[in-house]
C-alpha cells in the first residue's frame, strides 16, 4: 500500500481486527432493502406540516443550515456576503434566526471566521482534498490543519471512495481517526458521498465505519456528485446514528448536503429526524442542511406565512 | 416530541356531500324499499350520524336481482366485450376524478386514516377497474377456451374494511366478464357504494347492470339464497363464509369466499431489520387491523427477538392515532362499538391467558370508536390471539427457532390467506414461500396489493382467487 | 376362464389400498360384487369409517413427500403408471368385460385409461407453466403465481369403473395432491387392480388410497373429514350431493360438483386446475 497506509498502520490502533474485523463488522450490520427504505421515505414524505408547525419547522430549518459556498470562483467578496446574510438572513426581520454555519474551503477560512467574528455562526471548512478525495493522507492532513489553523470550528472531510469500495475499510477508517486528530478541538464532518456509495448497505456501512472511528457528524454528500441527499439515504443515516447511540451511548449529527432546494424538502428531513432518530437530533447541534439556494427559499415560505401572501423572490437578497 | 409537534393537518370534508337518508340503486334508479326498515350509519370517529339507510327487504333483493337478470339477458350479456371495457374505462376515470370526495368519503364512513383512503384504496379502485376494462375484450386470450361466456347474475356481499376497494374487487371482474351484479355493501360501510351507484350513472350505464342493496345480514341472507343468482362472491369472515357455503350446498350457484386470516409475518436474524419493523408495523397497524390478510402473528427468530422488539417498541410509539381526516394520522377508528368490543375481549383474553401486553403511551380521543396499538409478547400457539382472527390493531409475538420451526408455526392454523417473511438470503425466501401454505407470500414486504396480483386463500380463508388473469375464472363458466 | 379347466384357478382377494398395503377392512365386513348377469365375483372389502380415517391419516402422510417431488419426477411416476398397465391389458380387459364390457369396448377403454394416464404425465411439469404468471404489478416488485396443489382430495370415483376412475384420479395426483379415492360400488374390481398397478409403479405409499364398499356409507365422513381439504364428487348421484356440500362448508373444503361427463372426449384442464391453490408471492427488486 501507499505511504499513507503505512504511516497510518503504526499510529491507530483501535479498528479490532485490523480490515477483517471491520470488514466482519460492517457486513454484520443488518442489510437495507431498498424499497422498504424507499417506501417509508416517501410515506414520511407525505406528513402534512401546517401552520403553527410549519413556522417552527421553518425557523428550525433556518437554524440548522449551513450556508455554503464551494465553488473554483469563490472570492473573499463572495465569502463576506455570505457571511452577511448568515447572520442576518432577512435584513427586514431581525426575528430570522441566524444560520449554523458558514461552510467554505480551507483557504477562505480567514476570511469566513473575520467576517463572522461574535456573530454565534461557526466556520465550516471542508478539508482533505474535497470533493474528490484523491491525495496522498499527509495532503489532506495539511488541509485539514491548514483550515484549522485559521480558525474553522468545524471541518467537513471526504471519505476516500475508492477505498471503500475496494473493502479497504482499515484505510477509511484510518484516515478518518488521523484527520480527527488533526481537528483538535474542531467537529468533524464525514462526507460519505453516498452517491458514489450506491446502495443504502453501503451507505449504512460507511455510517458506521465513520462514527466508530471517531465522526462527530456524518455527511451525506459533497454536492459536487448526483444524486447527493435524497431522504431515504439521510433515513438510513439517521438509523445509523440512531442505533449507534443505543450501542455505545455516544451521540452523532447527521448533515444532509447538496439537493435540498426548497422549505418542502427541508421540512421532510426534519420529519425524518422526528421520527427516526428522534427529538434528540432536532438542534443545530445534531442536525444540519447544506444548502445555499434553500435559505431564501426558506425566508419566502417564512414570509408567507407571517403575512399571508405569496412572496417574491426579488424581496430577498442573493449572496 | 414537544420540539417538533405536528398541527393538526384536517382534510376538508366540505368535499363530500351526504344526503339524510339513501334508497336502494335497483334497475338504474334510486327506489324505495317495500319495507319500512331504515338503520343509522355512524361516523365511527365521533359517533355523529351521517345518514339513514335503507335495510332492504327479500322483496327487493328480489326485485335487484330481477334488475340484474333483464339487464344480462338483454344488454349486458350480449354486448361485445369492446364495449363493456369502455364502459369499465369511463368508471375507471370518474373514480379517479372523484378520489379526493370518494377518500374523504370512506375515511367519515369507515374510521380509516386520510392518508390511506386517499394513497392506498382510492388509487386502487380506479386501478382495478382500469385492469378488467382492459381484459372486457381480451377473454378468448385468457387461457379459458376460445370463448368464455359469463355466468350470470352475481350476488355479492362485501365487508366494511375497505368498502369501495372490495366493491371494485367484485363489480370490475364480474363486470368485465358480462355479468351483471346485486352488490350488498356491509351495514356499517354503504356510503361509498352508494355513491358508486351515481357514478354508474355518469358513466351511463346500462339500469340494471350495477344494483346496490343496502342492509344488514338479513339482506345478505336474502341476496346469497335468491334462486336467480348464478354466482356468490363474498368477502367477510368465515364464520359466514361458512353458512354461505352451506347455503349454496346442492344448488348450481358457484361460489367464491375471501375470508379471515390469522397470518404469520416470519422475521429470521438476517432479515433487514429497519424495514422488517416496517413490515411489522404496516402488517398489522394498517387500517387498524382490520385486514383479513393482516400480519397478525409476528414470528421472530429467538436470537434476534430482544433487538427486533426494542426497535418495533420505539417505533409504535411514533404511531399518530386519532382523526381519520388528518392528514398526519397513522391508526384511525375502529369501525364499530360492536368491533371494538370483539377486539377488547380477545386482548382481555391475552392478558388472562398469560401475555404480556404494551401499547405506547397514547391519548385517545374521548369520542368514537378507538384502540391503541397494541403488542402481545410471551404468546404461545394455544392462547387465543395466537389462533383466533382479532381484527384490530393487536400483534401476537411468538418465537422460533429454526426455519422448519417457523414454517410448523405459521402454518399451524386453519386459515391461509397471507404470510410474511423478512431475510435478507434468496434461497430462504423460495424455500418458505414454498412451504408457507397461504395464498398470498410477501417477502421482504407486506399488505402490498395490486389489480394484476391473484389474492385468496388457502383452507378456511376462502377459495377462488380476485385479481389478474385468476381472478377471470370466478365469473366464467369455466 | 373355462369351467373345464384343469387347474383350479387361484383367485384374487380384492383388499383396500390403505398407505401402500393392502389390508382388509378393519371391520372385516364385505360386499359381493357380481358381473352384469349376477354371477358372483368376488366378496370385495367393504370399507369402515375407521378404514376412511386410517386412509386419509396415510394420504396427508404422503402429501409433504409427493408434493415436494419435482414434476418432472411425478411425471415420470405417472407415467411408469401407463407402462405397468400396459403389461396388465389383459386383465384390466377381463374385469371390464365382467363389469358388462364387450370385448371391444373393454379393450377401448383399457387403452384410453392407459393413454389418459401417458395424457396427465406429460402435465406434471407443464402445468405451472400454463397455470401460473409473472404479475406486471405497478411497482417495484417482482410479483409471480404458482399453482400448488391443494393437500388431501377425497374423490367419490364415477361408476366408469376404469377410464372414470382414471380420468378423476390423475388430475388430482399429477400435481402432487393426494386422494383417498371411493371406488365405484358396483364395479370396485378393477380400481383394486388398478390399485396394484400403483403400488409397483414407484409411487410412494399413501398417495392414491383406495376405499371399496358402500359409496353412500363413506362419502359423508369424508365430506365432513377435517383434515381433507377438497372433494371430487364425480360419482355422487344427484340428490346426495347438497348434504355432502354442506357437510365439506365446515372447514371449506373445495367441491368439483358432478357434472355429465364424456370419458372418452378430451380431457382438459379443469379437473387438475379444480385441485390447485393458487399461491402469489411478491419480493422487491432493489440494489
Amino acid at each position: 500500500m501507499s505511504d499513507a497506509g503505512e504511516v497510518s498502520t503504526e499510529t491507530v490502533t483501535d479498528a479490532p481486527g485490523g480490515n477483517a474485523g471491520l470488514r466482519a463488522f460492517l457486513h454484520g450490520l443488518p442489510g437495507v432493502d431498498q424499497v422498504g427504505a424507499e417506501e417509508r421515505a416517501a410515506r414520511l414524505a407525505t406528513r402534512s406540516i401546517k401552520t403553527t408547525a410549519k413556522a417552527q419547522a421553518i425557523d428550525l430549518a433556518i437554524s440548522m443550515v449551513d450556508l455554503t459556498t464551494l465553488e473554483g470562483a469563490d472570492t473573499p467578496g463572495k465569502v463576506r456576503a455570505l457571511c452577511a446574510k448568515a447572520v442576518r438572513p432577512d435584513p427586514a426581520d431581525a426575528a430570522v434566526p441566524r444560520v449554523a454555519a458558514v461552510c467554505v474551503y480551507s483557504d477562505l477560512v480567514g476570511v469566513a471566521v473575520e467576517a463572522l467574528r461574535g456573530s454565534g455562526v461557526g466556520v465550516a471548512s471542508v478539508a482533505t482534498a474535497f470533493p474528490a478525495g484523491r491525495a496522498p493522507l499527509e495532503a489532506k492532513l495539511a488541509d485539514t490543519r491548514a483550515a484549522v489553523a485559521a480558525g474553522a470550528a468545524e471541518i467537513d472531510m471526504v471519505i476516500d471512495r475508492g477505498a471503500f469500495l475496494a473493502g479497504d475499510y482499515l484505510k477509511v477508517y484510518e484516515e478518518i481517526v488521523e484527520t480527527k486528530r488533526a481537528c483538535g478541538e474542531a467537529h468533524l464532518k464525514v462526507i460519505l458521498e453516498t452517491g458514489e456509495l450506491v446502495t443504502y448497505d453501503n451507505v449504512r456501512r460507511a455510517s458506521w465505519l465513520a462514527m466508530r472511528a471517531g465522526a462527530d457528524f456524518i455527511k451525506t454528500s459533497t454536492g459536487k456528485v448526483s444524486p447527493a441527499a435524497t431522504l431515504p439515504v439521510t433515513l438510513v443515516m439517521l438509523e445509523a446514528v440512531r442505533d449507534f447511540r443505543a450501542a455505545t451511548g455516544r451521540q452523532v449529527g447527521v448533515k444532509p448536503a447538496g439537493g435540498i432546494r426548497t422549505t418542502k424538502d427541508a421540512i421532510r428531513h426534519l420529519v425524518l429526524v422526528n421520527e427516526t432518530a428522534g427529538p434528540d437530533w432536532l438542534t443545530p447541534a445534531w442536525f444540519r442542511i447544506g444548502a445555499s439556494s434553500l435559505l431564501n427559499d426558506l425566508l419566502m415560505q417564512r414570509r408567507k406565512l407571517a403575512t399571508g401572501a405569496y412572496a417574491g423572490p426579488d424581496y430577498f437578497t442573493l449572496d | 416530541m414537544s420540539i417538533f409537534e405536528y398541527a393538526p393537518a384536517p382534510e376538508s370534508a366540505s368535499v363530500v356531500d351526504i344526503r339524510p337518508s339513501y334508497d336502494l340503486f335497483v334497475g338504474g334508479e334510486w327506489v324505495e324499499s317495500a319495507g319500512e326498515r331504515r338503520y343509522k350509519s355512524v361516523n365511527p370517529a365521533t359517533e355523529d350520524v351521517l345518514a339513514e339507510i335503507t335495510e332492504a327487504t327479500a322483496a327487493d333483493v328480489d326485485r335487484a336481482v330481477t334488475a340484474a337478470r333483464r339487464a344480462f339477458e338483454k344488454v349486458w350479456g350480449p354486448m361485445p366485450g369492446r364495449e363493456r371495457a369502455k364502459y369499465l374505462y369511463r368508471i375507471a376515470r370518474i373514480i379517479q376524478e372523484r378520489s379526493r370526495e370518494l377518500a374523504v368519503l370512506e375515511s367519515i364512513d369507515n374510521g380509516k386514516p386520510i392518508r390511506e383512503s386517499r394513497d392506498v384504496d382510492l388509487p386502487l379502485v380506479a386501478a382495478h377497474f382500469f385492469y378488467y376494462a382492459g381484459w372486457a375484450d381480451k377473454l378468448p386470450y385468457a387461457g379459458f377456451g376460445p370463448d368464455p361466456r359469463p355466468l350470470g347474475v352475481a350476488g355479492q356481499v362485501i365487508p366494511w374494511n375497505f368498502p369501495l376497494l372490495m366493491l371494485a374487487w367484485k363489480i370490475a371482474p364480474a363486470l368485465a366478464c358480462g355479468n351483471t351484479v346485486v352488490l350488498k355493501p356491509a351495514e356499517t360501510t354503504s356510503l361509498t357504494a352508494l355513491t358508486f351507484a351515481e357514478i354508474c350513472r355518469q358513466a351511463d350505464l346500462p339500469p340494471g347492470v350495477v344494483n346496490i342493496v343496502t342492509g344488514a345480514g338479513e339482506t345478505g341472507r336474502a341476496l346469497v339464497e335468491h334462486p336467480g343468482i348464478d354466482k356468490i362472491a363474498f368477502t367477510g369472515s368465515t364464520e359466514v363464509g361458512r353458512l354461505i357455503a352451506r347455503s349454496a350446498a346442492g344448488t348450481a350457484k358457484r361460489l367464491t369466499l375471501e375470508l379471515g386470516g390469522k397470518a404469520a409475518n416470519v422475521v429470521f436474524e438476517d432479515a433487514p431489520l429497519d424495514q422488517a419493523v416496517e413490515g411489522v408495523v404496516n402488517g398489522i397497524f394498517f387500517n387498524q387491523g382490520h385486514v383479513c390478510c393482516a400480519g397478525s402473528r409476528l414470528l421472530v427468530q429467538e436470537s434476534v427477538a430482544e433487538e427486533l422488539l426494542d426497535r418495533l417498541r420505539t417505533r409504535m410509539a411514533t404511531l399518530r392515532v386519532g382523526d381519520p381526516l388528518d392528514k398526519n394520522t397513522d391508526v384511525g377508528a375502529i369501525n364499530s362499538a360492536e368491533q371494538l368490543d370483539r377486539i377488547r375481549t380477545l386482548s382481555q383474553a391475552g392478558e388472562d391467558e398469560g401475555a404480556v401486553r404494551w401499547s405506547p403511551p397514547c391519548e385517545l380521543p374521548s369520542r368514537g370508536y378507538w384502540f391503541a396499538p397494541t403488542l402481545f409478547t410471551g404468546v404461545a400457539q394455544s392462547h387465543r390471539i395466537a389462533r383466533e382472527e382479532i381484527f384490530g390493531p393487536v400483534l401476537s409475538v411468538l418465537t422460533f427457532r429454526t426455519p422448519a420451526e417457523a414454517v410448523e408455526k405459521a402454518n399451524n392454523t386453519p386459515y391461509g390467506l397471507s404470510a410474511g417473511v423478512w431475510t435478507e438470503k434468496g434461497s430462504r425466501i423460495l424455500w418458505m414461500a414454498e412451504r408457507l401454505r397461504a395464498g398470498v407470500v410477501w417477502a421482504n414486504t407486506f399488505n402490498k396489493f395490486d389489480p394484476a396480483s391473484p389474492f385468496g386463500g388457502y383452507k378456511e380463508s376462502g377459495f377462488g382467487r380476485e385479481g389478474g388473469r385468476h381472478g377471470l375464472e370466478a365469473y366464467l363458466d369455466v | 376362464m373355462s369351467e373345464r379347466s384343469e387347474r383350479l384357478a387361484v383367485r384374487k382377494t380384492y383388499k383396500l389400498f390403505i398407505g401402500g398395503a393392502f389390508p382388509r377392512s378393519e371391520s372385516g365386513r364385505s360386499y359381493v360384487v357380481t358381473d352384469a348377469k349376477g354371477q358372483f365375483l368376488a366378496n370385495a372389502s367393504r370399507a369402515s369409517r375407521k378404514d376412511a380415517r386410517d386412509a386419509v391419516s396415510a394420504a396427508r402422510k404422503a402429501f409433504g413427500g409427493w408434493s415436494g417431488r419435482t414434476p418432472y419426477n411425478r411425471g415420470q411416476i405417472l407415467y411408469r403408471i401407463a407402462e405397468m398397465m400396459e403389461g396388465r391389458r389383459a386383465q384390466f380387459a377381463d374385469e371390464l368385460r365382467a363389469a358388462g364390457l364387450g370385448r371391444n369396448a373393454a379393450t377401448a377403454e383399457v387403452d384410453a385409461a392407459i393413454d389418459r394416464w401417458v395424457w396427465y404425465a406429460g402435465w406434471a411439469d407443464k402445468l405451472g407453466a400454463v397455470a401460473g404468471s409473472a404479475n406486471p404489478v405497478a411497482g417495484p416488485y417482482f410479483n409471480f403465481s404458482t399453482p400448488e396443489p391443494m393437500g388431501v382430495v377425497a374423490v367419490i370415483a364415477p361408476d366408469g369403473p376404469l377410464l372414470g376412475l382414471v380420468s378423476v384420479l390423475a388430475p388430482v395426483i399429477v400435481s402432487g395432491n393426494t386422494c383417498v379415492v371411493v371406488a365405484s360400488e358396483p364395479a370396485p374390481l378393477p380400481a383394486v387392480t388398478l390399485a396394484e398397478v400403483l403400488a409397483t409403479s414407484d409411487l410412494p405409499g399413501g398417495v392414491v388410497n383406495v376405499l371399496t364398499g358402500r359409496r353412500a356409507e363413506l362419502a359423508p365422513w369424508l365430506a365432513a373429514h377435517m383434515d381433507i381439504n377438497a372433494l371430487d364428487l364425480a360419482g355422487v348421484p344427484a340428490e346426495d350431493v347438497g348434504p355432502l356440500e354442506e357437510a365439506a362448508a365446515e372447514n371449506l373444503k373445495r367441491v368439483l360438483r358432478p357434472r355429465p361427463e364424456e370419458w372418452d372426449a378430451d380431457p382438459g384442464t379443469a379437473r387438475m386446475t379444480a385441485f390447485l391453490e393458487t399461491k402469489t408471492v411478491w419480493h422487491p427488486v432493489g440494489v
